[in-house]
């Protein structure tokens, strides 16, 4: 098992390049509306989940709040471009914004709370910014929700084909990948995993704790409202319902999942906790049981998820470490 | 001369208990000053004091002529005090070198920008804080193990990673709370030589120990808790024949 890890992590970067690869050559091979539309939705998640996997898995801080910044991106978005005809430049960068913006707000008084306290408060504020979309029917027009939202276009060019979106969200799946590497691999992430395994530890080595944890629940949401931002122009149509407790707990199912604070576990769960509805569509009214009892074994035989405490950098650096150590 | 730390009559109360009550001493530049007394005096609740996790009722905490009581721990670790926790606090999942990175913390730069961009004052930055780590890995002997995780190093190992993860924030004064606890003869002994080499280095040392012998060996001077109180404090000779302090220890002769 160990010889695997270790392989797999000295070649890392021939393998994202073939996962890359891969991704790019799927809607040839798939090229069925429905085949593009599933993948086109799990690059979505994948987005969603790695950035609430930077507030919950690099930092610790459980957020089941995280559908309520996916629905404030979208509803931001679907308002801008349907009331203003904006850009999608302008929609995609306000719906960051405003997201990043509510998380400030929120998680500047509570994210002093910690373990499940802050869990009930996300969950809260969930419910919350649902109700508020329900209810202001001036601003979203509540239950009947926004139609006709245009797709993002740029100097004449439409996106609209389904395969100009799955392109589309794969860059941005790229993106975000390189966006969490880059943080975790540096000083500030280091700084946020150490949050994660001791508060007190950190903060005694001169780690500002509460200025942490409100920046990346801000990086978190602004890319949680990228997504939905993407959301809301790729249906073209949303109403509260897609925004949730339900939605912020499926998110928060595949990260656990696939293993927190790892971004390959991140996207393998996603894939799988995606496709795994519609394989067992055939089942009927049993899936969803069929679906927890996957999740329960899942929590019985390996808690930490598929990939969860397993660092590829780590590992490789120790691979690389004992190498020179023989050559000695 | 100035005192590098002066607590002046420092009370902490939670509720109706005094754990500390109204200690006042100091501490100079480059000396060695062990904290003794018996468990629940309050050595470790003003060791907490010292280094912000509490906020004392009152009194004031004088470091380096400025009053740090009432800061936050991070705010004080940046201005040249660091520690080490009596029931040791590694971040356990990271490796040996990351501990010692994240000591590093207040003494690099980079931000959030550069992170994401990865800018060269970046890479720079890593590189120079990378090679200072492992000097500090190397002054504790545990270069060898860097790219371990802190959770699979030996109990002694461990101790000595939290000092050299303390060291890494570059203080003035460091704080060891029972640096010998759980180690054997031999592990002591290396630890007071190793203790003897950071005063070398020019470090200030105030350390809690139950270790005597440590203490009576290493120690300048010795500060005595009980109850709460400071009820004595001087040179390892003088304090060994103070009948308060036999008191505390042995109880008082009927």
């Amino acid at each position: 098992m160990n010889r695997i890890l270790a392989c797999l992590a000295r070649n890392q970067l021939l393998i994202s390049l073939t996962v890359l690869a891969l991704a790019l050559l799927f809607p040839l091979v798939f090229p069925s509306q429905y085949s593009i539309r599933m993948a086109t939705l799990c690059g979505m998640y994948i987005v969603l989940a790695l950035s609430l996997n930077l507030i919950t898995g690099y930092t610790g801080q459980v957020s089941l709040g995280h559908a309520a910044f996916f629905g404030i991106g979208a509803y931001t978005a679907a308002i801008l471009a349907t009331r203003f005809g904006l850009n999608f430049l302008f929609t995609f960068i306000a719906a960051a914004i405003v997201a990043g913006l509510a998380a400030f707000l929120l998680g500047l008084p509570t994210l002093k709370l910690k373990g499940h306290y802050l869990a009930m408060v996300t969950l809260g504020f969930c419910e919350i910014v649902r109700l508020v979309e329900m209810n202001w029917m001036g601003l979203t027009r509540g239950p009947l929700g926004i139609l006709n939202i245009p797709p993002p276009s740029l100097w004449g060019f439409t996106i609209d084909a389904p395969i100009e979106y799955y392109y589309f969200i794969v860059a941005l799946v790229v993106l975000t990948i390189k966006l969490v590497q880059n943080i975790v691999d540096s000083r500030v992430g280091k700084g946020l995993i150490a949050i994660s395994e001791d508060e007190i530890a950190a903060e005694a080595m001169g780690i500002n704790i509460l200025r942490y944890k409100v920046m990346v629940f801000v990086i978190s949401a602004a890319l949680a409202g990228f997504a939905g931002a993407f959301y809301a122009q790729y249906m073209s149509y949303i109403d509260p319902t897609s925004f949730g407790t339900d939605q912020s707990i499926s998110i928060f199912i595949m990260i656990i999942f696939g293993g927190l604070a790892s971004i390959p576990g991140t996207i393998i769960g996603v894939i799988v906790l995606t496709l795994l509805p519609e394989v067992l569509r055939g089942l009927m009214d049993f899936r969803l049981i069929i679906y927890g009892l996957i999740l329960i074994a899942m929590m019985l035989v390996k808690p930490e998820g598929l990939l969860g405490n397993i660092n590829f950098t780590r590992i490789k650096k120790a691979a690389d470490g004992k190498k020179a150590g023989e050559l000695k | 001369m100035k005192p590098l730390l002066g607590i002046e009559r420092v009370t902490q109360r939670f509720g109706g208990l005094v754990a500390v009550s109204n200690v006042s001493f100091q501490i100079f530049e480059n000396e060695i000053i062990g904290v003794i007394g018996p468990n629940g005096a309050g050595k470790t609740t003003l060791f907490n004091i010292i280094t912000g996790i509490y906020k004392p009722t009152e009194g004031k905490v004088m470091y380096d002529e400025g009053n740090i009581a009432g800061f936050r721990p991070h705010e004080i670790t940046q201005s040249g005090l660091a520690r080490t926790f009596q029931n040791i606090r590694l971040f356990q999942n990271m490796t040996v070198l990351e501990n010692v990175l994240v000591g590093m913390h207040t003494r690099t730069k980079a931000n959030l920008f550069d992170a994401v961009f990865r800018t060269g004052r970046l890479k720079k930055e890593q590189l120079e804080a990378t090679q200072k780590a492992e000097y500090y890995l190397r002054l504790v002997d545990l270069y060898e193990h860097r790219h371990s995780a802190a959770k699979n190093l030996p109990y002694g190992s461990q101790r000595k990673l939290e000092i050299a993860r303390a060291m890494a924030s570059e203080p003035r004064l460091l704080l060891l709370d029972e640096p010998a606890a759980g180690m054997n003869e031999q592990e002591t002994a290396e630890l007071m030589e190793f203790i003897g080499k950071l005063k070398a280095l020019g470090y200030t040392i105030l350390l809690i120990e139950h270790d005597m012998k440590l203490v009576m060996n290493i120690c300048e001077r010795i500060i005595v808790f009980d109850h709460g109180c400071l009820i004595a404090q001087g040179e390892p000779e003088v304090i060994k024949k103070e009948p308060k302090v036999i008191e505390a220890y042995l109880g008082k002769e009927a």
